[in-house]
């Protein structure tokens, strides 16, 4: 434990360069204990720097001070990435928004860390391009958190996650040297320690800033709307169009409960006594745009479709994906609080990982909705609680442990798109065996030798060597 | 599946065929040998195992040995309409491809071929078996050393067996090529294949549906030909896409780039590239943890 005078003087220290924008007043730090799971941390000082010069400078005095610190981009994660364990000094990156360049015939933009996903994909619109991974947090969560956690989204079915999108990305180490990982040539000499950060959820270091990659906007854009009678046939379904040789650009399915919220909530029309649909979106040149139009009819006439509702224009689109992107938020409709996971598992099981997840919820006495993007596999069922009911959380977390374990037991894995952040960590010797677990930890520490970056996060404390700053995470974490 | 402790018995006995002891290298086709440099003498070869141990069609996953060659992978995937986009030499292993991580011909479209790796077990230098990634489409469990592993020469293991990720063989796939200005195809195209170009004519790659590639290629002067043409073959260097134009200017030998990419296939090796002294400290760090007594790939170098 650091004495209360040590932490006077880095305070002291770290407003001699960023005057006010270093503060430890309990708003401030009541803000930024926690981020968007249900787990709550412990934050020291909390810091607003406005360049790589200033993180740089931050480093450096939590060093000197032996103090770890923990990068924070809007704070929207859902396990527990950015929730501070271990007293550290938050390092929130959202005053460093600015788009520093837009690099047409690289296909590139220079990005500060805080710029926000969909205010990127604004300005780069009247290009033709936009920033691929879209999760359904982009209004509010910024670039650098999408680097830290590779985040994906409904599209990444056909363009792939972060990591594909990003060329470049200029770091702060943990040691406080800053260094640029990859470059904008096609193989960036030696080994990719690019590739190794991105979504290493800031165990080793702080992106300061991002070249990430621009794609072309698509010529011809299709969204449809599916619904069937049964949940079985519209998981056939997603299977029979991927074996069909289509990959559309979003497949999402929402089940009758969260139908049924949405549809309260934003009034697109979607059909309230169906069991479940399916959002389809078709991008690219017109002929393909048809030809999968015409594949997804065909393939959903064979499984007992409902309806098969093609959106007319841009607004009706937009009204579409409204619904499926409100969708989180539309839970508080039923319950005050919820916990949203992220597995993935094989697409053919998908209708059997769905039904032990309403199994669970029943068995823990939750209310279990589910939103997700199943053309991928990636389930992301929704646990409606009220924290007010006393034992809940106990309940939540159980449940939640269950949903892990049934989605590996089905040959998935613990993370499609959050992370592993607090939240997961102790579950990682569910898919990795203790050596696995000891090779990630070998490579880790070749950038954060002594953990200073983000400590216990990720790997379960048993693996690592270097938790410095504490083994286990403290009692009252989950809140 | 992916549970601890239940791996293939082929990777198995790979691991023990590695051991924990001598000087090691992994061959493949020998199709690249020479990236890199060659092992020091006294070097012991040993072969990753082959063959393709489950194809998901449903799912667009395979999962093979990394001695799979490229031409038996295909072949598979080609029966069920799919494809792993890597562009080499039909006698290429998939390890020894993702050992040197160069991409092919179709990048553009396709991106780099370590985004198409799912999974990875490789041996580790004590004769251990490490699994990285994980078996779905989507993953983020854990750090990702698969993107470590690509392009690393076999430096940080032997790779056993590979997941990776299939995508759908398109419709039509037609070359067409024309004396033009390859930089006004890029901005006019919407995601061709592929754009090479020898600083004179331009050969391009457009995949789709027929009405599509046909209306894509009517937007230009073309002549359609049977496929790429034959590339130099003594280097390869990487430039910024957009340094293409000035970069190939005065070049007197033979090349062809691949434009919107920035890879130069050319007559000559391309000189060294730096990288620089924190990022190589990182680099060597990582070497030493990985392989503390140098028995991986002994004498060939990733850091120049």
């Amino acid at each position: 434990m650091v004495h209360k005078s040590a932490d006077e003087k880095l305070l002291s220290d770290l407003r001699s360069f960023l005057g006010d924008r270093a503060r430890n007043g309990d708003f401030e730090l009541g803000l930024y204990s926690k981020d968007g799971s249900v787990l709550k941390g412990d934050p020291m000082i909390v810091c607003l720097p406005l360049n790589t010069d200033e993180v740089q400078q931050i480093v450096l005095a939590c060093r000197k001070h032996d103090r770890p610190f923990l990068a924070r981009g809007s704070g929207t994660g859902l396990a527990g990435g950015a929730v501070p364990i271990g007293e550290p000094v938050v390092i929130a990156t959202a005053k460093m928004n600015k788009i520093l360049d837009i690099d047409i015939d690289n296909r590139i933009a220079w990005v500060e860390p805080g710029v926000l996903n969909l205010d990127l994909s604004r300005e780069l619109s009247p290009l033709g391009f936009h920033f691929a991974p879209d999760p359904s947090s982009q209004q509010v969560c910024s670039i650098g958190g999408n680097v830290a956690n590779n985040s994906g989204g409904p599209h990444c079915l056909a363009y792939g996650v972060t990591s594909a999108h990003v060329a470049a990305v200029e770091v702060v180490l943990p040691d406080g040297r800053v260094t640029i990982l990859g470059d904008l040539t096609p193989d960036s000499p030696g080994y990719d320690l690019r590739g190794l950060f991105i979504g290493s959820e800031g165990t080793m270091g702080i992106a300061t800033k991002v070249a990430v990659r621009l794609t072309p906007n698509p010529p011809e854009i299709r969204t449809l709307l599916l619904d069937f009678a049964d949940v079985r046939d519209g998981a056939a379904a997603v299977s029979a169009i991927i074996a069909a040789g289509l990959i559309p650009a979003a497949l999402e399915m929402m089940d009758q409960r969260a139908i049924e919220i949405v549809e309260a909530f934003v009034n697109a029309g979607y059909p309230t006594e169906a069991d479940a649909v399916l959002l389809v979106e078709l991008d690219g040149l017109p002929g393909g745009v048809e030809h999968g139009v015409q594949v997804i009819r065909s393939v959903a006439e064979s499984h007992h479709v409902g309806s098969v509702r093609v959106a007319v224009d841009d607004s009706e689109r937009a009204l579409l994906w409204k619904g499926r992107k409100n969708a989180f938020g539309a839970v508080a409709r039923i319950k005050p609080d919820y916990y949203l996971h992220d597995t993935v598992v094989p697409r053919g099981k998908l209708v059997e990982v769905l039904e032990k997840v309403y199994q669970i919820a029943d068995a823990y006495d939750l209310i279990a909705v589910n939103v997700f993007h199943a053309g991928d596999g990636n389930l992301h069922p929704i646990l409606a609680y009220d924290s007010e009911e006393k034992g809940v959380l106990e309940r939540v977390q159980a449940a939640g442990r269950a949903i892990v374990t049934a989605s590996i037991e089905a040959g998935g894995v613990l993370s499609g798109e959050h992370g592993i952040g607090l939240e997961k960590r102790d579950y990682m010797g569910m898919l990795f065996s203790a050596h696995d677990m000891a090779t990630q930890d070998l490579v880790r520490e070749a950038l954060d030798p002594d953990g200073f970056a983000n400590p216990l996060k990720v790997l379960p404390s048993g693996s690592r060597c270097s938790d410095s700053f504490g083994q286990h995470v403290p009692e009252g974490a989950w809140v | 599946m992916n549970r601890p402790g239940e791996v293939d018995q082929k990777v198995v006995e790979f691991a023990e065929l590695v051991g924990a002891v001598d000087p090691i290298t992994v061959v493949g086709g020998r199709t690249q040998w020479a990236v890199g440099g060659t092992p020091e003498s006294g070097t012991r070869e040993v072969q990753a195992p082959a063959g393709i141990w489950s194809h998901e069609p449903e799912e667009m996953t395979v999962r093979c040995g990394a001695g799979t060659t490229l031409g038996e992978l295909s072949e598979q995937l080609a029966r069920y309409g799919q494809m792993v986009p890597f562009d080499m030499a039909a006698e290429a292993t998939v390890g020894g491809v993702l050992s040197v991580g160069h991409s092919g011909l179709r990048r553009l479209k396709y991106g780099h071929i370590r985004d198409l790796v799912l999974q990875i077990r490789h041996v580790d230098h004590s004769g251990q078996i490490v699994s990285s990634g994980g078996p779905t489409v989507k993953n983020v469990s854990g750090y990702d050393l698969c993107r470590l592993m690509v392009g690393s020469l076999g430096k940080f293991g032997c790779i056993a067996e590979v997941t990776l990720r299939c995508l759908p063989i398109p419709a039509v796939a037609k070359w067409f090529t024309g004396v033009l200005d390859p930089f006004e195809i890029f901005n006019r195209l919407y995601r061709p294949s592929a754009i090479l170009w020898d600083g004179n004519r331009v050969w391009v790659c457009i995949e789709g549906v027929e009405s599509d590639v046909n209306a894509q290629a009517s937007l230009f002067d073309f002549e359609e030909v049977a496929g790429p043409p034959s590339l130099p073959s003594g280097g390869r260097l990487g430039v910024e896409p957009k340094d293409l134009r000035t970069y190939t200017q005065n070049d007197e030998d033979k090349w062809v780039a691949e434009v919107g990419v920035g890879v130069v296939h050319s007559e000559r090796p391309g000189p060294d590239r730096s990288i620089n002294a924190v990022n190589r400290s990182l680099m060597k760090d990582l070497e030493k943890r990985l392989d503390p007594n140098n028995r991986l790939n002994p004498g060939r170098q990733v850091l120049v």
